[in-house]
């Protein structure tokens, strides 16, 4: 259990003596040895966009690419052609293959990939039961993690594939809006310990020895265990995840197996960790968790992307002077003294008061974040008037993260 | 208690359950409603169940615990108290007070049968959250077993965003499936009339833009089929056109000659206001009038998707500050109170 009660907070700093260096992404996407980026952040910061656009840009620059996204927007995926969830990459129509380069997309199907891990790990018998069982649906459709170890699990078959056949040779996955910040990382962990963990072998031990050796082996603290789970959860409860565990009972090593080579493949070289944020307090400390968490894991993170950040057209004129100007503007023309277009000019700077208090806020956060987190690479990217939603608003998001330009 | 004039559409709601996309500043309106809630004199729980201390960073107080404590008092007389449940902490409560565990709790701890029933066992985990939400809603003065008034006049629940709330909310039908007798399932089935009961209602935090609106919508539908209580839309992050359609056509239309002739009248304005300016400046502030057009047509467009759903709007404004100085809270309660929902 993680809280972020824990975290130290940032000391105060002067907020101009410090400025962000870009993350070099077209360096990362056109290096062969990068072969998986995973992008992680909170909820609703555009991650599954900045996922697409990194793996369009990747593509066109000769990169065979694969994007596995979790939940994107309706337009965006039908802009991907992802109009079914089938679980299977398809070809992205539209991208330039000129250099070479191809784009795969697909979208995960939480229960599908849990029932592929469990029919290519058991014999057709056991898989039937298991399949069958209410604990394994309840656990394969709403346990609160199964969503981050399926990404993670689909990422390690796609990543088989893609060195068995040489299909991609860069995959790009976006993660889940988890409920604690890392849950990708610690749910495969999780769901191993618990599978051959020892509450599991309290379970098993009637099963296993038809109740004799029951007596033998549990302690008195441990039968009270039983008892109590038996009395809060029922006894069926405990009788679905017996026998669901009976039947898993050959597949336990399968499990640890992969959650290990999974988190081996997160911690290798050829992986490349990209926290997104938005130049909000929570989502700044949100990700400021993540970096924690990826350096604590030794993960290797190539840096951190805000996006939405304002920017400034009428630069050098500061959010409090528009405001007395306008305030000037307004009352000339309530007393009827101003110019015809005083009104206007009011507008206009009233605009532009809103847009430098915005734009000096998240130059703010942002720098605070940088300051906070010496030697991390952060790249800014501008917050577009319109959603996005067709391969041309990803190619402008990849540029914006391929050639940052400064946001002031 | 004694409550200050209240006739919203919700006046009559005890618990405020409060969703939304990831992003849309959930945590923000929960908060500013507790506040409104506040200042018309009630005493109010504010409940956050996913651990990220967003609350008692909203409200700029030191983390909450499992405890409520009181983060906000009103002249008025109103209250807030905050609590941040945490399933395992809720389960060893929940534990003691049923079977008077005593040290046994951390038996149960090291065989790892907490961790199974908080994180692994589907839908535990949420019927401790709400159970402790369910809780507190019900708690009367005068200890376990009093009789006195309802110790909250209202709840606010900072729940789960919407890919997650039905499911959230819907317990029971989650916990029936593997937890068929026993005080869990008679835990989930309180918590389930409590969710449906007349004075709950499940408020959407949506901003303008084409995603959130869509997961709103979609939200509303699984909602109403799980036979949940639909509440207000809240329309966070509200812009302003700030400008007529007469002035955004001035800045737009015309040629090169007629525009150059704007540009330097707008030049001339600001030089009166003791601005000196560029033209490359004034046109910077055309492109940001534009932008801001952009954005406006694109919120009026999805503005007329919420409206078609029927519900009660209420509409925040943005706020360029952001509500990081807590003035910003403030103006959003007001703003919440003006809408006449609560």
């Amino acid at each position: 259990m993680t809280t972020h009660a824990t975290l130290p907070t940032v000391p105060p700093i002067d907020v101009d003596s410090v400025e962000p260096k870009p993350i070099d992404m077209d360096r990362l996407l056109q290096d062969p040895s990068t072969q998986i980026i995973v992008c992680c952040g909170s909820g609703g910061v555009g991650k599954t966009t900045t996922a697409a656009a990194l793996g369009l840009r990747a593509a066109e620059m000769g990169r065979k690419v694969v994007v596995l996204t979790i939940d994107p927007a309706r337009r965006l995926a039908q802009s991907l052609g992802l109009s079914e969830l089938d679980n299977t990459p398809r070809p992205v129509v539209g991208i330039d293959t000129g250099a070479g380069g191809s784009l795969d997309a697909m979208m995960l199907d939480m229960k599908r990939t849990f029932d592929e891990v469990v029919l290519s790990h058991a014999t057709p018998e056991k898989a039937e039961q298991i399949l069958a069982n209410p604990f394994y649906q309840a656990l394969s459709s709403s346990f609160a993690g199964t969503q981050e170890y399926m990404a993670m699990e689909k990422l390690s078959q796609l990543s088989h594939e893609a060195e068995e056949k040489g299909t991609w040779d860069l995959i790009v996955v976006d993660t889940p809006p988890s409920r604690s910040a890392l849950d990708f990382l610690d749910a495969p962990k999780r769901l191993s310990s618990f599978l051959d963990g020892r509450f599991i072998r309290i379970l098993m031990a009637p099963a296993k020895a038809g109740g004799r050796a029951y007596l033998k082996v549990l302690t008195g603290g441990i039968t009270l265990a039983t008892t109590v789970m038996t009395r809060l959860l029922g006894g069926q409860m405990l009788q679905d995840v017996q026998t669901f565990v009976a039947a898993l009972d050959t597949m336990f090593g399968g499990f640890r197996q992969r959650a290990e080579k999974t988190y081996a493949l997160l911690a290798d070289d050829r992986t490349a960790f990209v926290v997104v944020a938005t130049p909000e307090r929570d989502a700044l400390r949100e990700a400021s968790y993540f970096v924690q968490r990826l350096d604590q894991e030794r993960m290797p993170l190539a840096g951190v992307i805000v996006n939405r950040v304002q920017t400034v057209a009428a630069r050098g004129l500061t959010s409090a002077r528009a405001d007395a100007a306008a305030e000037i503007l307004g009352e000339a023309s309530l007393n009827g003294t101003g110019s015809p277009t005083a009104a206007l000019t009011e507008g206009l700077l009233r605009i532009h008061a809103d847009v430098a208090e915005s734009a000096e806020r998240h130059h703010a956060q942002t720098t605070r974040f940088v300051a906070g987190h010496p030697g991390i690479p952060v790249t800014e990217v501008p917050a577009a008037a319109q959603d996005i939603h067709d391969l041309d608003g990803l190619r402008e998001v990849g540029a914006a993260l391929g050639e940052p330009q400064p946001t002031r | 208690m004694a409550t200050n004039g209240s006739g919203g559409a919700f006046a009559s709601t005890r618990l405020h359950i409060v969703t939304g996309k990831g992003g849309t500043g959930k945590t923000t309106v929960a908060a500013a409603l507790a506040i409104a809630l506040a200042l018309q004199g009630k005493r109010v729980l504010i409940a956050e169940v996913e651990g990220r201390q967003g609350t008692s960073q909203t409200f700029n107080v030191p983390p909450l615990s499992g405890q409520e404590e009181r983060i906000y008092a009103d002249r008025s007389g109103g209250e807030i108290y905050g609590i941040s449940v945490d399933a395992k902490e809720s389960l060893m409560e929940y534990l003691q007070l049923f079977y008077k565990l005593g040290r046994a709790g951390s038996i149960l701890e090291k065989a790892g049968a907490i961790d199974f029933a908080t994180t692994i066992a589907p839908g535990v985990r949420d019927v401790l959250l709400i159970g402790k939400v369910y809780e507190a809603a019900g708690r009367r003065e005068g200890g376990r077993r009093g009789r006195g008034e309802l110790v909250y006049d209202a709840v606010v629940l900072d729940a789960p965003p919407t890919g997650r709330i039905v499911r959230f909310l819907n317990v029971n039908h989650e916990v029936a499936g593997v937890a068929k007798v026993g005080p869990i399932k008679s835990q989930a089935e309180s918590v389930n009339r409590m969710v449906r009961h007349d004075t709950t209602r499940i408020h959407l935090v949506t901003l303008l833009e084409e995603m959130p609106v869509q997961e709103t919508i979609d939200a509303i539908h699984e909602l109403r089929e799980a036979d949940l209580n639909v509440g207000a839309i809240i329309v966070n992050q509200v812009r302003d056109p700030l400008l007529t359609e007469e002035e955004l056509a001035a800045i737009s239309a015309g040629t090169a000659a007629d525009r150059e002739e704007v540009i330097e009248a707008v030049q001339q304005d600001l030089r009166t206001a003791g601005v000196k300016a560029t033209k490359v400046m004034v046109r910077g502030l055309f492109a940001q009038a534009h932008a801001l057009s952009e954005r406006v047509a694109l919120q009026e467009q999805e503005n007329a998707v919420l409206v078609a759903q029927g519900l009660p709007l209420a509409y925040l404004p943005a706020l360029p500050g952001g509500v990081e100085d807590g003035g910003g809270l403030r103006i959003l309660a007001d703003a919440l109170l003006e809408e006449g929902i609560i």
